[in-house]
């Protein structure tokens, strides 16, 4: 019965192999031996008893009803396995996580404020670096991002250095032909505008650009169908991925006929994917050939034939030979213009080639012509993240010493234990890495959470680079970078101890020894501090612009894009049902909207007018009624009028125009432009047609029906806005049925003027809330741990005789003065810093004291309450209690 | 410690490994209960109930020696501690006494 297989019988049954190793893989190694053993056994009696079959069943439950904890759980230290302890590494380590785990849990406020901390200002730091990593990765979505560049000029008028992209058309051909070595690619572009798209009885407004046939090839589109060639044909056109699924749906749109702003009819010869959002051409759901630009646009076609150098209207677009390089082309092209149009040497002009990868952050110039672009904010907020993240940082440091210094018996015991100091030194750090590791991971959620809120505000697509590796690899060297930083001070000061004098209560803690402590508070204060005046100037000065009197009256102010031949020829019928529906009070043309000063002219002539000054002036076509439907005000004359038949020839100056003419009595003068002779009826209020945060321009309003972009409508006051528009839609779309009825409200196009400064402003009070936000818990957290250091001396201070406000008082004290001491850093900080930003703005608020004493009676407050928190409850403890002890 | 209360099968592991005694490991016992109570037992049940046991110090264990069966692999030999002894007997005399306690005409 012992012995149930004799060993000289040949083995021929195996048991199932697979679960032989799954046994060896579950089971702790110094117990398979033995399970294998009876596994074994029992086998080899089995396939005697019942058979191979049901033995190797057997065999299978068996392993199985051994999966249990004591079987799996790998051998402890103890002596009842081993006759002697061996610890190990990780045996130290694993007390080393315990240990701190055990820290953790027992001061849960501790815990929460210190890990919430880092993992806000951790959050903080990871969204700015995704907001940066978009900006600094724009355009690299093409693939010729090194070699496109962009044909500018720039150029000095009146000491004022300009720059820009609005390109004479010859030129285009010019560098094709005369400097072919230098070009693979030219490419003439219209601006990106909305133009009608129409198939079938599906008609949407999108925005494209008519553009050469290389373009394609030179933006590298992704072709889902079609090809890049498509727009050699000069009745094609190729459409985005949206447009072709908002205009198709589902079927396959090439080679079908869409009807282009009501008049052209082009074959779709190509879908193309759609731009992603971080690139210059976000915008262009649709191309068009420039071909058909030319010959459908009498004004562009007139350019071509004759040559304009002078009419600069268009984008020109380019990449580079392969050996070709922007600098050296830069030079060769500069003179062109001077050549061309010799009567402009006066400005200087020069033609340039601006590298696409600086079109989005370095497009942009202060009038000294020193580049001012968006880069300044990618370091503005970059420093802010810094900054935020260096706060938190600083907090964590400080409640890791305040904490540390607690544990100088435990120091202590470890050390008369056994413990090395480099032991030591390693548990304090392993400590301090946890913890930064599991803000780390809290920050993640912390940034998954408010991405899609923060994209909104930042108008961006933002997302978790969760598959990049360097995004991980940052993320974990910060956390050890915390980590190391944070717990240098305990692992290095800490682990010098003398056990003998730490045990025997000698030790004390050198005054000094809270400095650095309070370093680190005026620090944290002075960056919130400046963070808020910051914050509040930035909304000030939006304040500021929007209430400047904008000279004309934008409630119920619609207009509506005459986008189609129909409109123009129809438009005294149109205006006419249009009043008679009642939901319209007036309604005019003009060539620009009253929220877009669009076009620049120079070459106007007046009496008394300097010969060699040169002029420029904002020029704007209206109609009679004009000034009645945007309600301007008159300072001088009269509003143009259908009474007096010369008014056709009528011109109404603005007050900045009158002054820069230098006129005296402008009213009945006359300006003459291009041949023509003007008389002034009227002089109005400046309009703020432009930036709000800019001057007025000078500007002049003259009569003309045929040079007319946009259809101007005041609604009825007495009707509602959507009533109103119901009755216009009809009737526009009976008059205009190529074009859906696309119609935009000018309070809300005023708005958007104060759209990037907003989204300033938002940011940074989101970022200054989260700076106070961690610097209160910093001051909390240092707050009680100082109200617990001096329990005793508050306990004997109240048996002598100290009342609670006393005491409250002297615990208040030490943090109102280091406030105070940030205040006047942070003051003058934020002083320089905001005067310079508010420079930029012509039109901007005064930085006046009153910010400065409410931020600074703010940060008090906040102060005094976080504080006053910790220190009543300290105050108001009874003595008998904190004194007991000892 | 553990409390020394013995479950029904602790109490038949406990019994085979005292019956199998100076040979009393895992595959032994399992075939001894198999034979004995003629059902079928499973290993890991068994082995269990022997490292419940030896916690609540009613067995100990020692390796065994390398030996030819069972492919040269050793087994862990348990033997019945006098705790264990005195807690079988204890369950001995108490059933003893239920026994004796039975009234004749209950039978009947």
């Amino acid at each position: 019965m012992n012995t149930p297989s004799t060993p000289n019988r040949p083995q021929y049954p195996t048991a199932p192999r697979w679960a032989t190793r799954l046994l060896h893989w579950f089971c702790a190694p110094h117990l398979v031996e033995e399970m294998e053993g009876d596994l074994h056994e029992l086998f080899c009696q089995r396939v005697e008893l019942v058979g191979l079959r049901q033995a190797q069943w057997r065999y299978v439950r068996d392993v199985f009803s051994l999966m249990r904890p004591f079987i799996i759980k790998r051998q402890p230290n103890g002596p009842a396995y081993r006759e002697y302890p061996h610890p190990n590494h990780t045996d130290m380590l694993q007390n080393y996580l315990k240990i701190a785990w055990r820290g953790l849990i027992k001061h849960k406020a501790y815990s929460f404020i210190n890990i919430g901390g880092l993992a806000v200002g951790m959050a903080v730091a990871m969204l700015i670096g995704l907001w940066m990593y978009d900006e600094l990765t724009y355009n690299r979505y093409f693939q010729n991002y090194n070699r496109i560049a962009k044909v500018m000029q720039r150029g000095t008028a009146e000491g004022i250095v300009f720059n820009g992209g609005y390109m004479p058309l010859p030129l285009g051909n010019e560098l094709r032909t005369a400097y072919a070595g230098d070009f693979k690619h030219v490419v003439m572009s219209s601006w990106t505008g909305e133009h009608i798209l129409a198939y079938g009885n599906e008609k949407f407004t999108k925005t494209g650009n008519y553009l050469s046939p290389e373009a394609p090839e030179m933006l590298t589109l992704k072709m889902l169908s079609g090809t890049r060639a498509g727009l050699h044909d000069p009745a094609s056109i190729l459409l985005s991925q949206s447009v072709a699924q908002a205009l198709f749906g589902t079927t396959d749109p090439v080679g079908k006929i869409v009807k282009l702003d009501n008049k052209l009819n082009v074959k779709v010869t190509g879908v193309y994917e759609d731009f992603p959002v971080n690139t210059e051409f976000r915008d262009m759901k649709f191309m068009a050939p420039w071909a058909l630009y030319v010959s459908s646009e009498e004004w562009v076609k007139r350019a071509q034939d004759n040559a304009e150098w002078n009419n600069n209207s268009w984008q020109i677009l380019a990449q580079l030979a392969p050996n070709a390089d922007f600098d050296a082309v830069s030079a060769k092209i500069k003179d062109l213009r001077v050549k061309h149009v010799p009567e402009t040497a006066y400005m200087k002009p020069e033609f340039y080639l601006q590298p696409m990868s600086r079109w989005h952050l370095y497009t942009g110039w202060d009038k000294a012509g020193n580049v001012d672009g968006r880069i300044q904010y990618v370091w503005l907020f970059g420093i802010i993240g810094v900054f935020v993240l260096l706060l938190a940082c600083i907090n964590f440091m400080n409640l890791s010493t305040a904490r540390s210094e607690k544990r100088a018996k435990e120091v202590g015991i470890r050390k008369s234990v056994g413990s090395v100091r480099s032991q030591l030194i390693g548990q304090f750090f392993s400590e301090s890495i946890l913890v930064a590791g599991l803000a780390f991971i809290i920050s993640l959620l912390l940034v998954a959470i408010a991405l899609p809120f923060f994209n909104e505000v930042a108008d961006k697509q933002l997302d978790i680079l969760w598959t990049n590796p360097v995004f991980w690899l940052s993320g974990l060297v910060f956390s050890l970078l915390t980590g190391l930083i944070a717990g240098s001070y305990p692992a290095l000061y800490l682990s010098s101890f003398q056990a003998v004098k730490v045990l025997k209560g000698t030790f004390r803690v050198g005054r000094l020894a809270s400095l650095p402590r309070q370093v680190l508070v005026v620090v944290q204060f002075a960056v919130s501090v400046t963070l808020i005046i910051g914050t509040l100037i930035v909304f000030r000065q939006i304040q500021h612009a929007k209430n400047r009197p904008i000279g004309y009256d934008r409630n119920g102010l619609i207009t509506v894009a005459m986008n189609t031949p129909e409109l123009y020829q129809q438009y005294n019928v149109l205006r006419g049902e249009l009043l008679q529906t009642g939901a319209v009070v007036e309604m005019s043309t003009s060539s620009a909207p009253a929220t877009n000063l669009n076009s620049n002219n120079g070459g106007f002539d007046w009496e008394g007018k300097d010969p060699n000054f040169k002029d420029s002036f904002g020029t704007i076509a209206v109609t009679h009624d004009f000034g009645k439907t945007v309600g301007w005000q008159f300072v001088e004359g009269r509003d143009f009028s259908r009474a007096f038949a010369t008014d056709s020839s009528g011109m109404v100056l603005n007050q900045t125009a009158v002054k820069y003419m230098g006129l005296k009595d402008p009213v009945g003068k006359i300006v003459t432009w291009r041949g023509r002779p003007f008389r002034v009826v009227g002089v109005v209020k400046d309009m703020v047609m432009k930036s709000p945060f800019e001057p007025t321009y000078q500007t002049v309003f003259m009569l003309d029906y045929g040079w007319a972009n946009v259809i101007n409508i005041k609604l009825n006051p007495t009707l509602s806005a959507s009533e109103s528009l119901a009755k216009i839609k009809a009737i526009f779309n009976r008059f205009n049925p190529g074009s859906p009825f696309d119609y935009k409200f000018t309070d809300q196009e005023y708005a958007l003027k104060f759209a990037a400064e907003e989204r300033i402003g938002t940011l940074a009070s989101g970022f200054a809330i989260l700076a106070v936000f961690i610097s209160c818990l910093g001051l909390f957290g240092l707050a009680s741990f100082v109200a617990e250091q001096r329990t005793k001396e508050i306990g004997i201070r109240k048996v002598l005789g100290a009342t609670v406000f006393n005491l409250w008082q002297m615990l208040s004290k030490d943090f109102v003065v280091l406030v105070f001491i940030a205040f006047g850093i942070a003051t003058p900080v934020a002083w320089y810093l905001l005067s310079g930003w508010l420079q930029k703005y012509e039109y901007h608020t005064e930085i006046s004291w009153w910010i400065f004493a409410v931020t600074g009676a703010g940060a008090l407050l906040i102060t005094v309450l976080t504080v006053s928190f910790q220190s009543i409850k300290a105050a108001l403890m009874n003595p008998v209690k904190s004194l007991r002890s000892e | 410690m553990k409390g020394t209360y013995l479950g029904e099968f602790e109490e038949v592991v406990l019994l085979a490994v005292a019956i199998r005694a100076g040979d009393a490991y895992g595959a032994a016992i399992v075939s001894e209960i198999e034979q004995q109570m003629g059902r079928a037992v499973n290993l890991g049940a068994v082995h269990s109930a022997l490292n419940r046991l030896q916690e609540k110090g009613l067995v100990t264990s020692q390796m065994g020696g390398v030996t030819q069966e069972r492919g040269g692999r050793r087994k862990r030999l348990y033997s019945v501690t006098g705790a264990g002894r005195r807690a079988l007997e204890e369950i001995r005399v108490l059933r003893n006494q239920m026994w004796d306690a039975i009234p004749k005409a209950a039978w009947s």
